[in-house]
């Protein structure tokens, strides 16, 4: 796979005097879908602004299909599309129009089948003829992904796609980033809802403070982070758990039907098959078992609490 | 040079105006209308004629500049400032178009649809007394100049605004004193000569001027000087222009 976005040491200090971005370095390969997690003002939208030409960076490079943003900013823009964290729309606008305009002022010569094809795919087609103040949240956000592919990029920024949006338009923004990946588009997406990132993203990078503390192939870190927690049904209720098993962690529930065992799948041993030895030795009989893979929240707490607090300087 | 983008950037500036055409013609034109009814009918009455020309047909082409620095600075102001205000700002920035061409397609649609109103004004003022125009040529080559000209000024201010408050005043405190100071209503060969003097240092007097010369042959400062204020215009707002996109200043961080 070859990196389409090279980021360098890219750093940004607003005027304000915030050091939003403190030498951010990351290679995006072409058609992965990435996700950037974080809490709100790690530093998200001020790296994918920078990238398309929204801010200045005070340090640092990024080059995108080769081309550096800043030098051959043209081509290196021809490649993008973005979608803004704000919804901006002119309310008066035919839907349609939109997409039009989008794709003359990027440069773009009218190609009407696309513009149909593209307003199809996102189930706009009916409408087209509609102005953007009369459409709901999630088609004004639909609208503004046709705005941002009107130009055939080859990369896709998406700005907290989901950000305040119900669990059926989320899922809907989802198929809608599935099916433009299965076409090729490389996919940057930045999101703070954790499942998001875990039920989408390829790759995942976790940003805080302005620092990308990892990047990962989303299994990896999952693997990596991932502590797994093991449920034990059991046929006969346990008045009280045999000391030498309290005693390694396991847990009883209060209707005495079910242990618990959490474990580190990191681990070279991780004690299971042991354990269940000693259920059979204690005469405790074992109707069934369930494993259970923590989620990306608890990842992400445990990397931002281990990450010392650093002087604010 | 990409013409897509300047195209894309005119039509739809073009298509605001068109949805509202109405309105975007009826303001100025009945505000001209109370000027020649004001002016022309009832003290046109008793001024009779500014060297030769009946002044209700004197007065017409300050009217008509006066109607164009004003659409030519509050459309493309408004133009550029909108965007701004809504967020939709983003697309100009992310795109992969240069400065020239957004300044071309607002510009030159705020330009056009001055010229349009402009035009409509003169019609007008055919009906209320029979302008005679000696260069017409010249007429519309002044008309455009000042037209592009205002639209840049406009352009700048819309960048610069960050509230309509602002977006106002410019046009308000500033335009309009200098086209009332500027001879719109009479020749500056009336005022006595220190304030001749002053008036001449008022930009706007040698666009006016030209303009009247392009109809009456008459003018107040040559006409070779109004090309040249008006060329001095044009490239001093487009190096501004340049230098706020090329730094960012209000529009990037
Ligand atoms: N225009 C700006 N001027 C000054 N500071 C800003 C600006 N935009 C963002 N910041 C600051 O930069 C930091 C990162 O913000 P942002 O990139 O928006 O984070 P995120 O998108 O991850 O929520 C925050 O501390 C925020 O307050
Ligand atoms: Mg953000």
């Amino acid at each position: 796979m070859s990196a389409i976005i090279e980021i360098d040491h890219l750093s940004k200090r607003y005027g304000s005097g915030t050091a939003a971005l403190n030498g951010v370095s990351l290679k995006i390969n072409e058609g992965e879908i990435l996700a950037l997690l974080g809490p709100n003002g790690a530093g998200k939208t001020t790296m994918i602004s920078i990238i398309c030409g929204l801010v200045t960076p005070t340090g640092g490079t990024v080059r995108v299909g080769g081309h550096d943003i800043r030098t051959d900013w043209r081509a290196a823009r021809k490649l993008i599309g973005l979608v803004p964290q704000e919804i901006a729309l002119e309310p008066f606008e035919k839907v349609i129009d939109c997409v039009r305009f989008t794709r003359g002022l990027y440069g773009a010569g009218p190609d009407e089948a696309y513009i149909e094809k593209l307003l199809r795919s996102l189930a706009l087609w009916d409408k087209r003829d509609a102005r953007t103040r009369e459409l709901s949240g999630g088609m004004k956000r639909r609208v503004l992904i046709a705005k941002a592919l009107s130009h055939r990029p080859k990369v896709l920024f998406l700005d907290e796609p989901t950000a305040g949006v119900d669990v059926a338009l989320r899922r809907e923004m989802w198929s809608v980033v599935r099916d433009l990946s299965a076409d090729g588009v490389t996919i940057i997406l930045t999101t703070h809802y954790l499942e998001e990132a875990e039920d989408m993203a390829d790759r995942i990078g976790v940003i805080n403070r302005g620092e990308l503390l990892l990047v990962k192939p989303k299994a990896e870190l999952m693997g990596e982070f991932g502590k797994k927690h093991l449920t034990i049904d059991l046929y006969e209720p346990l008045s009280e758990l045999p000391h030498s098993l309290a005693e390694r962690g396991l847990t009883l529930s209060k209707d005495g039907l079910t242990l618990g065992y959490d474990y580190d799948t990191r681990a070279d041993r991780t004690g299971i098959a042991r354990l269940l030895g000693d259920l059979t030795q204690h005469g405790i009989a074992v109707r069934d078992v369930a494993t259970k893979q923590s989620n990306l929240e608890e990842i992400f707490m445990s990397l931002v609490a281990d990450k010392p607090e650093e002087a604010t300087a | 040079m990409n013409w897509h983008s300047v195209r894309a950037v005119y039509h739809h500036e073009m298509a605001r105006f068109f949805r509202t055409i109405w309105q975007s013609l009826a303001s100025p034109v009945l505000s001209t209308v109370l000027y020649f009814v004001v002016f022309g009918a009832a003290i046109g009455g008793r001024i009779q004629s500014v060297e030769g020309v009946a002044y209700g047909a004197f007065i017409v082409p300050g009217l008509m500049m006066l109607t164009v620095l004003q659409q030519s600075v509050s459309n493309a102001s408004f133009g550029i400032y909108f965007p701004k205000f809504s967020g939709t700002i983003y697309e100009y920035l992310v795109a992969p178009t240069g400065w020239i061409e957004v300044t071309l397609g607002f510009v030159g649609a705020a330009a056009s649809k001055a010229v349009l109103i402009a035009m409509v004004i003169l019609l007008t003022s055919f009906w209320f007394n029979g302008v005679h125009i000696a260069h017409p040529v010249w007429m519309m080559a002044f008309l455009f100049l000042t037209a592009i000209a205002f639209s840049l000024l406009g352009f700048i201010i819309g960048l610069w605004a960050k509230s309509f408050e602002q977006l106002q005043i410019v046009p308000m405190m500033v335009i309009t004193p200098l086209v009332f100071l500027g001879g719109a209503f009479y020749s500056a060969s009336m005022l006595p000569p220190f304030w001749e003097g002053v008036a001449k240092l008022n930009p706007v007097l040698y666009l006016i001027s030209g303009f009247r010369w392009a109809f009456f042959d008459l003018a107040d400062v040559p006409v070779g000087m109004s090309l040249v204020a008006v060329a001095l215009m044009i490239v001093v707002c487009m190096a501004a222009i340049r230098w706020i996109f090329l730094t960012g200043w209000r529009l990037r961080e």
